[in-house]
């Protein structure tokens, strides 16, 4: 059964990551589209972020430097990604309940990381490990870990509630959705009781993850502390599948779409880029769109439904 | 009413879904605070009923004719997955590909973006207007027909079923968005449903040739056959500004005379041609401006150059490049060192922002907004300006196309520190502001019983701003000025304020921006702005 456990853990992170990789490379792929930002962009000059105000506002923009300030965006970004601002700025009652679920998760992945880290200095240098710090981050990722779960839990149910009770969020939610937030209840419900209920032939958090890098099959984790880890791992596995992977779809509907201001005089890139979508050749039906499958974006552009005049 | 479910726009009884009642809606404030008094909506005629699918609420926006037999449904039917494939590939839709498909992918229907909307909030929290209504239909028809999804992605995402009502429906809820995208800009996840909304518009219009004819027949083709959407060809648009300039040396004792087409101009001005026919007091004080600020400017009468709409940007993308095309290409032939965008907030977005993207080479010629390019001139000091002429209430309204979409914020705010001494602002302001109600085309869409939708439930919490804001004078002695510098905006204005009775009641006046400034110019004759109904 250890080994089983094993294998599913290591195939579910591989699952993970691939799943990650595929859909940010997607994204990444996709052609740049027209410009489409929202005001404020935080990387703009600082005394122009406060307001929400653009280069478009200092005369003449094009004769001045294009200036980014990763400041002003980290500034905003942290937060965010943090104690999701934005939640908090526009729906309060929700972040009351999505807050402790996400921060309980990271402080879980927190969790994860630290145990990780500590076996693996365990496994590799031993001799520099002195009791004090083992028991200080026995201590930390406790501590990290009990909290994370607790908030999990309870953001995980107050999500759950506010999808069955309030009309707004049920009539748009699909069973998927239900079973996404079960989902996290039961896994970090198994994991947290695994770890209350250990008996004393169990293995400690730090053994179990010492036996995961090191392969060693000589463990016994009991049926919660297995089942538990086999939950976490598959649910993690299934995230980057369904629309929970927003953590990715993040990075480029702000960096990508919501901030992204940059002229076409500022960037050759994108000239090139423009160059090549205006070869394409779209097939829309309609007939003032003089699409006929043969003519390019740039042909379109310079025709005119109106006058009958068609640029070939 | 019972309240409705994503599956009801499937209803096949003909029905609209919802009825709104005075009682509904989000209350005004005083002097308007009494859903007794407030106008009946006119319903729509049974002939309009009966000629066309009105089956979503109390108007009709698209008139779209009903099918006359169940084959003409299924047709339409195929067209629309066709049409909705194609929304979701590269090569028909480069332009915005990448923010449709994460905003498809990835919204949580929080609903945060529901208390950033106006129109929701506005009908009383309606559950059709919620700004995720549209999006979760279109979301549900992406999973199942361009994903192909079977039962497993129906259980992930939810299902719908697709039939003609459906796509009726959705084509005149697409009508009911004024693509602000203040809905966008709370969400905590960066999803778009505004441009959903624009996407769906595009669909209807590139796939079905379906679009309001407002902005289709009567304006963008309009403006590409002749030269504008006013119906102006460059003959008459120089007849009238020639006329203007009379009326303005006239008024103003300085010598007005507007250049057209001087090549090697410093700025091409581009004007929404509405303002020459609507508010030819607006193009006229910019011509006094620049003359008495000594810009080297011009005009062009190349087609489609001297109206800088572009309705494109609402609904069409082909529309909307072969108009910043045809701008671009006039400027580039007069070899101007910049466009100068008029009082005009789409305008300034399409082609200073959209644009930039579409504009190749040497047609990439730099865009500016007037509203910069004014606060230079005044700032330079090469305006004389007597602020105490201006002595009168002034608010300003923050068109969403300038402010939350292209950034542009503070310099008419400086401006209007420098000329209006009773200058207060709406709350909120800025890139957090409120839409006119008129925005996305609404302004200019009046079939039917449109603008009663328009008046009640789009530009409500505007109307409900600006009262807040004269609050304190609304007594008709006193002359208020709402400053709205942009054509679709004011067009919106005047249409709202007439019909709640609030200049013959209350005396506030909209107008734009240049008027205040020619108002407050000391070597001009005083009383530039004329405190008359227009």
């Amino acid at each position: 059964m250890t080994a089983a456990l094993y294998l599913l853990v290591y195939a579910c992170a591989l699952v993970l990551l691939t799943g990650c990789l595929i859909r940010a490379v997607a994204y990444a792929r996709m052609p740049l589209h027209l410009r489409w930002e929202l005001y404020p962009v935080p990387h703009e000059e600082p005394e122009r972020a406060r307001h929400g105000g653009s280069y478009f506002e200092a005369p003449d923009w094009w004769t001045r430097p294009f200036r980014f300030h990763l400041l002003g965006e980290l500034k905003v970004m942290l937060p965010e990604m943090l104690f999701l601002k934005a939640l908090w700025e526009f729906n309060r009652p929700l972040w009351r309940v999505s807050f402790p679920f996400h921060f309980g998760l990271y402080l879980l992945i927190a969790t994860g990381g630290l145990v990780g880290l500590t076996a693996l200095a365990v496994l590799w240098i031993p001799e520099r490990l002195a009791d004090a710090h083992l028991l200080a981050l026995h201590y930390l990722y406790t501590a990290t870990g009990l909290v994370g779960a607790a908030l999990a839990l309870l953001g995980a149910a107050g999500l759950l509630v506010r999808r069955l009770r309030d009309r707004a969020l049920r009539i748009y939610t699909a069973p998927g959705d239900l079973f996404n937030l079960a989902c996290f209840l039961a896994a970090v419900a198994l994991l947290g009781a695994g770890y209350l209920t250990r008996g004393p032939g169990d293995p400690e958090t730090l053994e179990l993850a010492r036996g995961l890098l090191a392969f060693d099959l000589s463990l016994r984790p009991n049926w919660l502390q297995a089942s538990g880890l086999a939950l976490c791992a598959l649910l993690a596995a299934y995230i980057p599948w369904t629309h929970m992977s927003h953590f990715i779809a993040k990075y480029f509907t702000y960096h990508s779409i919501r901030w992204d201001d940059l002229p076409q005089a500022q960037a050759r890139e994108i000239r090139h880029k423009i160059a090549q979508y205006l070869a394409y050749r779209p097939t829309w039906s309609a007939p003032h769109v003089m699409a006929d499958g043969r003519r390019t974006w740039a042909d379109i552009a310079l025709s005119n439904p109106a006058r009958q005049e068609v640029k070939q | 009413m019972k309240e409705i479910k994503l599956n009801d726009l499937a209803r096949t009884d003909g029905a609209a879904l919802i009825h709104l009642e005075n009682q509904d809606l989000m209350p005004l404030p005083a002097p308007l605070d009494s859903p007794e008094k407030d106008h009946n909506w006119t319903p729509l005629s049974e002939q309009v009923r009966e000629k066309y699918e009105c089956i979503l609420d109390d108007t009709c926006a698209v008139n779209i004719p009903r099918p006359k037999s169940p084959e003409e449904e299924q047709e339409l039917v195929r067209k629309f997955l066709t049409g909705l494939d194609k929304l979701f590939t590269v090569h028909n839709n480069w332009t915005f590909l990448q923010p449709l498909v994460l905003t498809m992918e990835h919204c949580a229907r929080c609903q945060t973006c529901s208390e950033a909307c106006h129109i929701f909030e506005a009908s009383g929290r309606n559950e059709l207007y919620r700004p995720t209504f549209r999006s979760e239909v279109l979301r549900r028809l992406y999973f199942k027909y361009v994903k192909r999804g079977g039962w497993l992605s129906a259980w992930q995402h939810g299902d719908i079923q697709l039939n003609w009502p459906l796509i009726a429906r959705l084509i005149e809820l697409a009508y009911r968005c004024n693509l602000c995208r203040r809905c966008a800009q709370t969400c905590p996840i960066g999803a778009d449903n505004g441009l959903v909304a624009h996407e769906l518009r595009k669909l209807f219009s590139q796939e079905m040739g379906i679009a309001p004819k407002e902005l289709h027949d009567a304006g963008s083709m309009l403006q590409l056959k002749v030269g504008s959407s006013t119906g102006m060809n460059p003959t008459v648009v120089k007849d009238n500004i020639e006329f203007i300039d009379e009326d303005m040396s006239e008024k103003t004792g300085l010598e007005i005379h507007t250049p057209w087409d001087v090549e090697g101009a410093d700025v091409l001005l581009i004007h929404n041609a509405g303002e020459i026919l609507a508010w030819p007091e607006n193009p006229g004080a910019f011509a006094v401006i620049f003359t008495a600020a000594g810009v080297s400017w011009t005009m062009s009468s190349e087609l489609a150059a001297y109206d800088s709409i572009n309705y494109g940007l609402w609904y069409d993308d082909a529309q909307f490049a072969r108009v910043a095309v045809k701008h671009a290409e006039a400027a580039r032939k007069l070899g101007v060192k910049k466009i100068v965008l008029g009082e005009c907030g789409h305008a300034h977005k399409a082609l200073s922002v959209v644009a930039d993207r579409v504009l190749t080479g040497d047609l990439n010629i730099p865009r500016e907004s007037a509203l910069t390019f004014l606060w230079e001139i005044i700032r330079s000091g090469r305006l004389k300006l007597d602020p105490s002429r201006n002595d009168f209430p002034v608010t300003l309204h923050d068109p969403c196309n300038v402010v939350r979409l292209m950034g542009v914020v503070e310099p008419q705010r400086e401006i209007l520190r420098r000329i209006a001494p009773k200058f207060r602002e709406m709350e909120p302001h800025g890139v957090d502001n409120y839409c006119c109600g008129g925005g996305s085309g609404f302004a200019i869409m009046s079939g039917n019983n449109f603008p009663d939708w328009r008046f009640h439930v789009s530009g409500r919490k505007k109307l409900q701003q600006i009262l807040n804001a004269f609050a304190d004078s609304l007594d008709p002695s006193v002359p208020k000025y709402l400053c709205a510098p942009c054509s679709n905006c004011k067009g919106q204005f005047r249409d709202m304020l007439a019909y709640y009775d609030l200049w013959e009641k209350h005396r506030i006046l909209y107008g734009g921006l240049v008027e205040l400034i020619v108002n407050a110019m000391t070597d001009v004759k005083p009383g530039f702005i004329e405190w008359e109904w227009h």
